[in-house]
């Protein structure tokens, strides 16, 4: 068993070849920015009914992986299975790049981002989104410090651990708070509800996986470097672990839903007759990011089958925008039940369904986002030693292989 | 019902409880920094000491064609609604139709300036706000164009400036890319006129469906109508004390 060596990754055209490629998506996510900010959300497809759109589908997507991300690395420190240690680094670099992507696109996407300063310094503390503020910004601090440990000489084991279990800490309540968004809006039928918490905490165990294990094929992929099969395969497992987790709180946030008269007709609808929200819920979250995901994860070879591991994890963060559509866009597109037990009808869309049709001034900000995030993760990869040279099964621990 | 002064001192409100929690755990995290001050400024000057504001809307006496609170609001405040999603509404008029015995009734929604604001909870920056007289208001100059207030508002009472505004009324400045909505008149308010738009143009068309005043007065018309006559609150499960109350909904 050789010592793992970390190398920067080397200058070569499909290295940079992908970095223009997410320079280009930003981008055109900065020219969306500028547009918007010129004209107004008029040229979105947002309005007074939907207003959180497919921006906010990707930013909380990101900012859901992100914590998910550093879960790579907490398995390893916290847990004490030493076959992640070679990829901590990497995970919590992609932690913090996916968190930055996350915030970049909810940040370009107020009404007045020139402000954001106000967001700094007025703080309102019985507002969950100041408090994020505070999670977000704290996580950078606490998984750099985690970074540090995992790179500098001479940190003992004992300090490295207790860093990583603030920082493992630190994520779960950083999620917590980002469920909580949702969670705690008494008003709308489809959230007001505490599992959300939990639910996006399995999320991010389901997506911070799938992206870090897309990051890790890609970059060993183009740099010509070894993805131990033992711990792609045990990472495969988890993954299937953790999509079986979020649709477990999928169901259990559903049944109690259709358990509550007040609620039936909000489940009802996104079950069965929501249109789009229903195609993407049934087809997109549970089939294409969930059951498919699960029969490749948990395929018998799946040792053997890179390309399943591959798949698996681009239909789970594919099936995982599409959770987050119809929980955003969905919730906001059922209507409010101002009046309970009367039909409703206005000019300002009681009663009825809202309309949303996103724009490619939206999609643009929300795919600049992840490219920022890919990008900052592959300059990260280029100027530091954070990705394993040698990481072949020989190499991972050998407790791994044996148990 | 109005709750006596030293009741309420003797009670802590949940947002006080929450800020004291924020409080403890900033000092927990930086003792000896202050790197915010808790809160925005909700006094203003000339407010009426103890006041309520609040609107009686009596839905019987709304006929269903009249839009005489929109109109008014619209003119008085300088928003536009050209019936496309995206054009402010302060307030509105809604249909009603109880689902099991096809009764029609008519009313007008706006904000309800709630005891409770879920929007002021919410808020990041705190330029959601509630003035000590009820009156819930956006500081254009702190709102950072979120939105988390309208996903929050149990009653859809807000709107984003969508588009560049242009002819603002200077009682009411707006701006693009922030968040507004019914102010119950505060300019009104503050200047002594004792009635807002709404009320002045509902009152003007000889429907007197709606009434204006102080809650917490009991010599007040609004305090002796809702302690004669049933009146409701919307959504008063949700506990929020709304400063709008309704009659034969």
């Amino acid at each position: 068993m050789q010592r793992i060596i970390y190398r920067e990754l080397r200058s070569t055209p499909k290295v940079w070849g992908l970095m223009a490629l997410c320079g280009a998506f930003v981008a055109a996510a900065g020219f969306s920015v500028l547009y918007v900010e010129e004209y107004g959300h008029i040229v979105t497809g947002m309005n007074n009914q939907i207003v959180w759109g497919l921006p906010h589908v990707f930013a909380i997507f990101l900012i859901v992986a992100a914590s998910g991300a550093l879960n790579v690395s907490s398995i390893g420190s916290v847990f004490g299975k030493m076959a992640y240690k070679p990829v901590a680094r990497l995970a919590n670099v992609l932690a913090v790049a996916l968190l930055v992507g996350g915030l970049a696109v909810l940040v370009l996407d107020l009404g007045r981002p020139d402000r954001l300063i106000m967001a700094m310094y007025t703080y309102n503390f019985t507002s969950i989104f100041a408090w994020n503020i505070l999670l977000y910004t704290g996580f950078i601090g606490v998984v750099a410090v985690y970074l540090y440990t995992l790179m500098a000489r001479g940190v003992s084991p004992r300090t490295q651990k207790m860093v990583s279990l603030v920082a493992f800490l630190w994520r779960l309540a950083l999620t917590t708070g980002t469920g909580s968004i949702f969670g705690w809006l008494v008003a709308r039928t489809a959230y007001d509800s505490a599992i959300m918490a939990p639910l996006f905490i399995a999320m991010s165990f389901s997506f911070g996986m799938a992206m870090f294990m897309l990051v890790m094929i890609l970059t060993t992929s183009v740099s010509n470097r070894v993805y131990s099969p033992e711990l792609r395969t045990r990472q495969a497992r988890l993954l299937g672990v953790f999509v079986a987790a979020v649709l477990y709180f999928v169901l259990v946030h559903h049944l109690s839903n259709i358990y509550l008269a007040k609620k039936t007709a909000y489940e009802s609808w996104i079950l069965l007759n929501g249109g789009i929200y229903t195609l993407l819920f049934w087809v997109g979250q549970v089939l294409i990011g969930g059951i498919i995901p699960l029969v490749l994860l948990f395929h018998p070879k799946i040792d053997v089958k890179k390309g399943y591991v591959l798949l698996a994890a681009l239909l789970v963060v594919i099936g995982g925008l599409a959770q987050l559509y119809v929980i955003v866009v969905g919730g906001q597109a059922f209507p409010l039940d101002i009046f309970p037990g009367f039909e409703v009808s206005s000019s300002f869309s009681d009663g009825v369904v809202a309309s949303y049709r996103p724009t490619l001034l939206e999609l643009s900000l929300g795919l600049g986002g992840v490219a920022l995030a890919l990008m900052l993760a592959g300059l990260a990869m280029k100027f530091l030693r954070i990705v394993p040279e040698n990481l072949t099964d020989d190499n991972v621990d050998p407790v791994l292989l044996t148990d | 019902m109005t709750m006596p002064a030293s009741e309420k001192g003797a009670e802590i409100s949940r947002r006080d409880f929450l800020k004291s929690g924020a409080a403890l755990a900033s000092v927990t995290l930086a003792p000896g920094v202050t790197l915010m001050a808790f809160g925005g400024n909700a006094s203003a000057d000339g407010l009426k000491p103890g006041a309520r504001w609040g609107l009686l809307i009596d839905a019987a006496k709304c006929p269903s064609d009249c839009s005489a609170c929109v109109s008014a609001c619209s003119a008085e405040q300088g928003w536009e609604n050209n019936g496309l999603d995206t054009d402010p509404q302060w307030i509105r008029k809604v249909t009603l139709r109880d689902k099991k015995t096809g009764r029609e009734n008519s009313l007008p929604v706006m904000c309800q300036h709630c005891d409770e604001p879920p929007c002021v909870d919410v808020c990041p920056t705190g330029a959601s706000f509630k003035r000590e007289d009820g009156i819930v208001l956006v500081n254009r100059h702190t709102c950072i164009g979120c939105r988390y207030c309208m996903m929050a508002c149990p009653f859809k009472a807000r709107s984003f400036v969508h588009e560049p505004v242009t002819n603002q009324k200077t009682i009411s400045p707006r701006g693009m890319g922030t968040v507004e909505g019914c102010n119950l008149c505060v300019h009104k308010i503050d200047r002594g006129d004792g009635t807002t738009a709404c009320v002045e143009a509902c009152t003007a068309t000889g429907h007197n469906a709606m009434m204006f005043g102080d809650l917490n007065d009991p010599e007040s018309e609004i305090a002796k109508a809702v302690s004669t006559y049933a009146s409701q609150e919307l959504r008063a499960d949700l506990g929020l004390n709304l400063g709008v109350r309704y009659q034969n909904i």
